[in-house]
């Protein structure tokens, strides 16, 4: 499909979904104790609401939103909570972040839910603040909370609904197998967001490699008006909103905008199907499908968890490891972590486990540039990686903005091609966070500065009235032994 | 297991395979020059091809950089070049000196592979060219057509490596020299065509010239097999033919007596070779595509001014080189238009502003 508005640039990674996509979602069974960080979302950590101790039910709130921009935490099982502190992040440093534990009492035991009235019958904010209960974040692996976005959509004239089924990473197929099984579901929470936000229109986006899922799809959307499904063309990275935004309407969202700015809210498959749980059956999010795969799996499949799970048991699910892993990744190949350990918890953005063999991923080292421009080619932002990744390297991060490191959506398409096999997103990585770095140092600099003057100004003012109250002092002495006699 | 930035896939390209690729791509036309020119063609190839790589590894080595760098096949690439550039019977030092020049000062005095401004290949070319005119421009006549038996293989090392040996016997002029020359005897430039110029046995490279001018036909061969695998993209070698066929096209329309018309300048010169091999170099050429059209055109530009009216008949070489210099100017005039915003780099402008009055509440 050659359309010139379309897509620039992208890649075609070898997919790998054959095998986990052929299965059924399976339930995996409960595991002894469930792992639930307290942040698992953009934005600020939740706020434990229990003691080590407590009894707890299975959707039970344990941990409010932190701030605006947070989500909140609930239970994933019943059981009692045997601790609240760090333990191993399922994040590539292994360092510690808080979370919950939760000792599984076996009995799965869910609270009473608040089983709402027919949703299409409440007012949007209310729909839109039980789905922030709901702890709902990006399940295609942005975990930003699904509620903030829909009210900020909701303050915008938004005309399409824009359900992200194109999950373009290779080996992931919960979006898939999700929509295969569960299509009904998916476009019923598609509609209760169009209701939301009283959109115009749904467009579900699918990428032509899962005609099993457009199929279905379309059989769910049938009976209902402005529901379209649109078949893209499988590219990687379709899947990023800004792309596929560009891919479906046309436009381009503007630098430093949001979807909203061009009219569209985007919503991955996994989180309408949890917008829909939330809305019509009140439950909170606490499980969700992940794919474990990879050349190390015995049987690749996607699996139904808890969130909290560890990892292990997820792969135990899957018939356990053939061969010790030459990388363990949550998320895809293209844009996933490395795991530290099998111990780390599944958490609400994890899209897939993958334990991968050492040919399945890439080992050459670095070699010089060779100004071939494949990176430029392959990035969707239209960037020039390779000038980016020059200036970062010796850390003139002003350059590297100007290259376009500031619009960069570390898609990775660009050291996907690299025939020099430069790391080139984990220049990006460094160059950003050194860019926080240097921002909050500012800040903080500001703020001491700021404190400083403040200190300044009182002693100065302490000094001037000091000395006021001196000169006050020997003017009243003087005039006091003036006007003595 | 180390911590690994992703992405954790790759697309099993690498700088080798790259240029193994151009190798493979020069491999016919550099068989047809052996067949055309004989032993000491492909002797010269040998040495100037060796004498790359091993003065590659030798700097690699004082540079204290990983010497299996060499493997890269980047400095093989180079040195091949530089004989296809070259008469096909001169003497060896040229061919060595070429690539000496070529890999020491034109590579890994910059800091070696990607960091040249200047195409090393054409760098030694021109400066044989100054300084070994006379070397540089004793061209042979294809031995099969020209009826010339073939030196054996001791002769053909005699002629490579022995300085003193007379080859006047086997030596013609290029197709570019003999117009030069004829032009300047006044005679017209049609009658000098009709006489030594015949454009189908160019393309089958049946004439006096360098190794890689010659067979035309081949050259084309080896750039479809670039454009196939996607080592080289159309936008240099596209703008460079067609700018200079128009421009002979419109000098000849003009000036129908002196000048001699867009097959000729197509098809001889190494025009091809250059235009699909050498212009492409990445390395020493823009990336976007604006910049890469201004590229080709602008070599095309140089060639035909140097060849119309410049003192040198071989003009390919100088404008690589002067376009080589402009490359970091195009690349920071012409960047692409990033996504989300317009070509002067400000963000396009919300379509979809914000709506005061939404759901009975203000916002
Ligand atoms: S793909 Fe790699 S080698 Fe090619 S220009 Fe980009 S960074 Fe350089
Ligand atoms: S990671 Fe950034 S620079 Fe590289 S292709 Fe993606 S958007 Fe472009």
């Amino acid at each position: 499909m050659l359309k010139w508005s379309g897509v620039k640039g992208g890649v075609h990674p070898d997919t790998h979904k054959d095998r986990s996509a052929a299965l059924k979602i399976v339930q995996a069974s409960l595991p002894d104790c469930v792992i639930l960080p307290l942040r698992q979302h953009a934005g600020a950590d939740a706020i434990p609401l229990v003691k080590p101790g407590d009894s707890v039910l299975k959707g039970q709130l344990i941990a409010a939103a932190g701030t605006e921009v947070s989500a909140p935490v609930h239970a994933s099982t019943s059981g009692r909570v045997r601790k609240i502190g760090p333990v191993q992040a399922p994040h590539p440093s292994g360092l510690a972040a808080d979370a919950i534990v939760i000792e599984s009492d076996g009995d799965d035991r869910w609270i009473d839910l608040d089983m709402p009235d027919d949703p299409f019958s409440q007012a949007p904010m209310e729909l839109a603040e039980r789905v922030a209960r709901a702890g709902i974040v990006g399940m295609g692996g942005a975990i930003f909370p699904a509620a903030v976005k829909l009210k900020q959509g909701a303050r915008h004239e938004i005309k399409t609904v824009l359900v992200n089924g194109s999950e373009c990473e290779p080996y992931l197929t919960t979006d898939d197998r999700l929509m295969r099984e569960r299509a009904e579901q998916i476009v019923d929470g598609a509609r209760l967001i169009q209701h939301i936000l009283r959109a115009y229109r749904i467009v579900i986006a699918i990428e032509d490699n899962k005609s099993e899922a457009i199929a279905a799809m379309r059989a769910a959307a049938e009976p209902f008006g402005a529901i379209e499904v649109e078949v893209t063309p499988t590219l990687y990275p379709m899947g990023s909103a800004k792309q596929l935004i560009q891919e479906i309407t046309g436009h381009e969202v503007p630098a430093e905008g949001r979807s909203t700015s061009v009219g569209v809210l985007v919503h991955n498959v996994g989180t309408v199907y949890a917008i829909q749980q939330a809305l019509r059956f009140g439950r909170p999010l606490i499980s969700r499908v992940v794919t474990v795969a990879g050349g190390c799996i015995k049987s690749p499949r996607n699996v139904e968890t808890v969130i909290g799970a560890p990892v292990q048991h997820l792969i135990d699910a899957c018939g356990g490891l053939t061969d010790e892993p030459a990388q363990l990744l949550l998320g895809g190949p293209m844009m996933g972590v490395t795991l530290p350990s099998t111990q780390v918890p599944v958490i609400k953005g994890a899209t897939g486990v993958l334990a991968l063999q050492r040919r399945e991923v890439s080992r050459a080292t670095e070699s010089p540039c060779i100004r071939c421009a494949r990176c430029v080619q392959a990035c969707p932002m239209g960037l020039l990686p390779l000038e980016m990744a020059r200036r970062a390297k010796v850390d003139d991060l002003d350059g590297a903005d100007a290259a376009g490191l500031k619009d960069c959506i570390l898609c990775g398409s660009c050291a996907y091609v690299c025939p020099s096999h430069i790391p080139l997103v984990q220049y990006f990585q460094y160059a950003m966070g050194e860019q926080d770095a240097r921002k909050n140092a500012a800040r903080k600099n500001d703020y001491t500065r700021m404190l400083m003057d403040a200190r300044n100004a009182r002693l100065e003012k302490e000094v001037a009235a000091k000395a006021a109250a001196k000169a006050a002092k020997k003017s009243r002495a003087s005039s006091t032994s003036e006007s003595a006699p | 297991m180390t911590p690994r930035s992703s992405p954790h896939a790759h697309a099993g390209s690498s700088v080798n395979r790259i240029m193994l690729d151009v190798c493979l791509a020069l491999i016919p036309c550099t068989s047809v020059g052996f067949y055309l020119f004989g032993w000491p063609a492909a002797y010269l190839w040998l040495v100037t091809c060796a004498a790359a790589v091993a003065t590659e590894i030798v700097c690699l080595q004082l540079r204290g950089r990983p010497v299996n760098t060499v493997l890269d096949g980047s400095a093989l690439l180079t040195g091949w070049l530089i004989a296809l550039t070259l008469p096909p019977w001169a003497p060896w030092w040229i061919g060595v000196g070429g690539s000496l020049f070529a890999i020491a000062i034109g590579k890994q005095l910059y800091g070696g592979v990607g960091m040249n401004l200047f195409n090393p290949a054409m760098l030694a070319r021109v400066g044989l060219l100054i300084a070994f005119p006379l070397q540089m421009t004793t061209w042979i006549q294809p031995l099969p057509l020209a009826g010339l038996t073939y030196p054996d293989a001791l002769e053909g090392l005699r002629i490579t490596f022995e300085p003193a040996t007379r080859i006047d016997g086997y030596t013609g002029a290029t197709a570019l020299g003999e117009l030069k020359t004829a032009l300047t005897l006044k005679q017209t430039a049609p009658d000098i065509l009709a006489e030594h110029f015949v454009w189908w046995q160019s393309l089958f490279g049946l004439h006096a010239g360098s190794l890689g001018e010659t067979s035309e036909l081949l050259v084309l061969l080896g750039a479809a097999w670039l454009l196939w695998r996607r080592i080289i993209s159309w936008e240099i070698p596209v703008a460079l033919l067609l700018t200079l066929a128009m421009l002979a096209t419109v000098a000849s329309i003009v000036n129908p007596l002196q000048q001699a018309g867009p097959l000729f300048h197509l098809t001889s010169g190494g025009v091809l070779l250059g235009a699909f091999f050498i212009a492409t170099d990445p390395v020493t050429s823009p990336i976007s595509r604006t910049a890469k059209l201004l590229f080709g055109a602008g070599c095309a530009v140089v060639i035909f001014v140097v060849r119309v009216w410049g003192g040198f008949p071989e003009a390919v070489g100088f404008a690589v080189l002067f376009m080589n210099a402009l490359t970091p100017l195009l690349d920071t005039a012409f960047k692409p238009r990033v996504y989300g915003r317009t070509h002067r780099g400000k963000p396009l402008p919300v379509t979809h502003a914000k709506v005061v009055v939404n759901h009975g509440r203000k916002s």
